[in-house]
């Protein structure tokens, strides 16, 4: 049957970021970097990663790579960590480092006459952590103290517990900031030796976006990135395929003292280099995201009361990361929020979406565009997500046409590659969750 | 900058602020009532902020649910939110849709249905919201504080409300806040981006002008807060193993000359804080009170804050301890740097880098059209927007003796409320 064809939003693509307005260079030691100018206000924001991460950690180490990233930051063989900070602050700038799965990502912000002083530090802190220990030792009380926090936390909690639940022996069941006993047993001489083996250009992306003359941002990045040489950095870790579910299985995970149960739902996702990541993403939206939270949002929130906030995301990395509902209601609620979520998730799955529900969300994916290409960030994050996954400097130019040529066939098709209603990992973290 | 500003009031009362900004194809409306927790009376606590959710529950014209999908379609933004002294709407559109969040705002004025089953199945989605907020520490240590600090002035209570009065207050307590302060009189529009003031002034005027003026509400009295005599100090109990301090201490309004140094004393302190809704910060590891606490190791974490408000508010310092602490440590540790601080009040150059951060924390803050429009109006509520105007100039003038003023006159422990968070040890157990 023929599909209407729904009116969707004209965007001028030419104000979109694409390659007449990106400048783009690769230097010999692998770094890509990214620049696109934007006078509208002085400041100027870099952005990037580096292809390190937590995924080779195991339970005994997890929190290595977070760890490391997070200590980049504590001093050099030139700067104290007093001094670093001094840097950036006097001048209202910022800069942060932190690590994930598969990157460790930096982003940073200041005024455009500030540039330079910014990309120094961020070179320096990369190439030449001194690690000192005392900074190191307190470093790490700080992230036991977060560890501590999070594992009090229902909606953290219950995370944990699905990731663990849904990925079983796979790396992405471990969380990247590691556990209390893991990271109390990390040393200095890990640290090191992880930052001496794992950092490195070599697949290194770094965006520059803001006042600042685009060639001229390549050059001032290449004069302190370019001679950056690694011969020892190693090919990232291969990933182990994900085995999945044999049934659904649940966790609880009881949290006295607390008012409300986070819960989440969900299974393995599509990866973002996936064929089907657009059509999922596009199904996700009408799941729990567009308007108020989506169809979720309609029946668990406003036609149920029974939650605040319920929604559903999709991962869209280098792995197939999960896709999953989240929502935090009452102790009371939990059973039947449970029900109402997996009996939208069958309804999605098995009757797809409705000619209305794809113009709706089609409409929203392309009008969306603007807005998120407004800020520096936002502009710094697309050129990112180009690179990274080889999408192709005009991707965003091409995208409306893209989104416009997703069939009902195609949403449908994904929902029921990735969602199985009776193959779900379900977990629940709060008051009177689990028993004893 | 500012003659690109029209400012007017129309014949209704409704004030209204336009903004033209050609950067981006967009449009960000915002609509702001002098209504907040500020304004709201034991037994009906919480209930500026019902009113907020109940407005997103339709009207006849544009039915629940309609809208929400009508303003994502077009790939606008849209939001809400209840604070001290006001609640705002702001949609932020691409700028051919921006009609559709203006007639939507007019008409919600004067049109919501607030229907009875709605209203019941949004009671839970706040006891929800407020039962989430529960469960954070944080949340509980700040309700307990501020309840403490202001014992006669409503900003006693949080702006979500007691739970008490969110299982009893009733639908026709919602219609007569709706119907008391949801008139043009008592609002402000904002609109800021990419349009021509002309003709959006008269679009302005054909949607908003011919709302009624309503009965102009009688201005209910907001009790002053009688001084403080003696330091007050608040204990709470709850799980975890992480101790919290939240350290407040009052100070004046938006509008008092001593708001600015009080500022450039929090980015000495504390570190500098954005004013902004939205749109990081930056980090303060250079401020006094981290290098004592956490250089100290004494805490993991901690901020300031302070607030551009209508009355006398809070200024407050919070401390993360760490869980091999306690916070008697934690006190003594920031007691001996603020007794330091008295002694040997700021430099020169701490002045110069908190306005160095000032400015560029402006600068951030005023790239996003939404962020532009926010200014336009919440300024408007605690002053004017000449304050937002001349805030980085007034900044710039501060110098080191009138910030050790402010800091001998507000930093005394009888104008402080401590607040300590005392974990019981309980932990997760599946």
């Amino acid at each position: 049957m023929a599909e209407r064809r729904p009116r969707l939003p004209v965007l001028d693509v030419r104000s979109l970021p694409g390659p007449q307005t990106i400048e783009r260079r690769q230097l010999s030691n692998g770094l890509v970097i990214l620049a696109r100018e934007n006078f509208s206000s002085p400041s100027v924001v870099l952005t990037g990663s580096l292809a390190v991460g937590s995924l080779g950690e195991t339970r005994h180490n997890a929190g290595l790579a977070d760890l490391t990233a997070s200590a980049l930051m504590r001093g050099t063989s030139g700067r104290s960590f007093e001094s670093i900070y001094e840097t950036i602050e006097a001048i209202g700038a910022s800069l942060s480092i932190g690590a994930g799965t598969h990157a460790t990502s930096f982003r940073g912000k200041s005024l455009a006459e500030d540039l330079v002083v910014l990309l120094d530090l961020l070179n320096d802190v990369l190439r030449q952590p001194s690690f000192p220990p005392v900074q190191v030792d307190r470093l790490r009380a700080e992230k036991l103290t977060g560890l501590s926090i999070r594992d009090q936390d229902t909606a953290s909690v219950a995370q944990l517990a699905f990731d663990e639940l849904l990925y079983g022996d796979h790396p992405y069941a471990l969380p990247s900031d590691g556990y209390r006993e893991s990271v109390t047993g990390l040393t200095d001489a890990a640290v090191h030796a992880f930052h001496r083996r794992a950092y490195g250009p070599a697949g290194m992306l770094l965006a520059i976006v803001g006042a600042v003359p685009a060639a001229r941002a390549l050059d001032a990045a290449e004069t302190v990135l370019g001679d950056w040489r690694n011969p020892e950095q190693p090919a990232p870790p291969a990933m182990p395929a994900v085995r999945g579910l044999a049934g659904s299985a649940r966790r609880d995970t009881a949290l006295s003292g607390k008012s409300q149960c986070d819960l989440v739902v969900g299974s393995v996702g599509p990866s973002r280099f996936d064929p089907d990541y657009l059509a999922a993403a596009l199904g996700n939206n009408i799941l729990g995201r567009f308007g108020m939270m989506g169809r979720l949002g309609d029946v668990v929130r406003e036609q149920a009361g029974l939650a605040y906030s319920v929604a559903s995301s999709i991962t869209g990395g280098p792995g197939p990361g999960p896709w999953q509902v989240m929502a935090g209601v009452a102790p009371a609620n939990v059973e039947r929020s449970l029900d109402l979520i997996r009996e939208e998730i069958r309804r999605f799955v098995r009757d797809g979406v409705t000619p209305q529900e794809l113009a709706d969300n089609q409409a929203n994916f392309i009008g969306r565009l603007p807005l998120q290409m407004e800020s520096n960030e936002g502009v710094a994050g697309a050129l990112v997500n180009m690179e990274r996954f080889d999408l192709g400097l005009d991707y965003y130019q091409r995208y409306p046409e893209r989104v416009a040529g997703i069939t009902r066939e195609h949403v449908r098709a994904a929902a029921s590659r990735f969602l199985e209603p009776e193959l779900m990992a379900m977990t629940v973290a709060g008051p009177g969750a689990g028993g004893s | 900058m500012s003659d690109r500003i029209v400012r007017t009031r129309l014949r209704n009362g409704l004030e209204v602020r336009l903004k033209e900004i050609h950067s981006a194809p967009l449009i960000s409306a915002w609509i702001w009532y002098r209504v907040g927790s500020r304004n709201e009376r034991p037994g009906t606590t919480g209930i500026s902020h019902l009113v907020e959710h109940m407005q997103f529950k339709g009207t006849p014209r544009f039915p629940a649910g309609l809208l929400d999908k009508a303003i994502s379609r077009d790939g606008g933004y849209w939001n809400a939110m209840t604070w001290l002294d006001w609640t705002a709407y702001f949609e932020t559109m691409p700028a051919g849709s921006i009609d559709l969040g203006l007639r939507l705002e007019a008409d919600r004025m004067v049109h919501s249905l607030f229907d009875a089953d709605e209203f019941e199945s949004e009671r839970t989605v706040v006891i929800a919201e407020r039962q989430g907020n529960e469960n954070e520490p944080t949340f509980r240590l700040a309700e307990e504080v501020q309840a403490t600090a202001f014992r006669v002035h409503p900003y006693h209570h949080e702006v979500i409300g007691h739970m008490a009065d969110l299982e009893t207050v009733t639908r026709d307590d919602l219609v007569a806040h709706y119907r008391r302060y949801y008139v043009p009189g008592n609002a402000v529009l904002a609109i800021a981006g990419d349009f021509r003031s002309g003709p959006m002034l008269e679009r302005v005027r054909q949607l908003f002008g011919t709302l009624p003026a309503g009965r102009p509400s009688e201005t209910p009295v907001i009790p002053a807060e009688p001084e403080q005599r003696g330091e007050k100090t608040v204990v709470i109990e709850g799980p975890g193993d992480t101790p919290y301090l939240d350290i407040a201490y009052h100070v004046p309004a938006a509008r008092s000359d001593d708001f600015f140094p009080l500022s450039v004393l929090d980015s000495a302190l504390a570190g500098a804080s954005s004013l902004n809704l939205f749109g990081g910060g930056i980090s303060n590891k250079t401020s006094r009170l981290y290098r004592a606490l956490v250089g100290g190791e004494v805490a993991a974490a901690i901020g300031g804050g302070l607030a551009a408000t209508i009355d006398p508010y809070l200024y407050s310092i919070q401390a993360t301890v760490r869980p091999d602490r306690t916070p008697e440590q934690a006190l003594k540790v920031y007691d001996e740097e603020i007794a330091r601080l008295l002694d040997h009040p700021v430099s020169g150059d701490e002045v110069a880098k908190a306005i160095k951060q000032a400015r560029a924390l402006f600068a951030y803050g005023s790239e996003s059209i939404t962020n532009q429009a926010f200014w336009l109006g919440y300024s408007e509520i605690f002053a004017d927007y000449a304050w937002f105007e001349t805030y980085l100039d007034r900044i710039a003038a501060i110098t080191p003796e009138q910030v050790h003023a402010v800091a001998t006159k507000y930093l005394a422990p009888s104008n402080r409320v401590v607040g300590i968070y005392r974990p019981t040890g309980e932990r997760a157990h599946g």
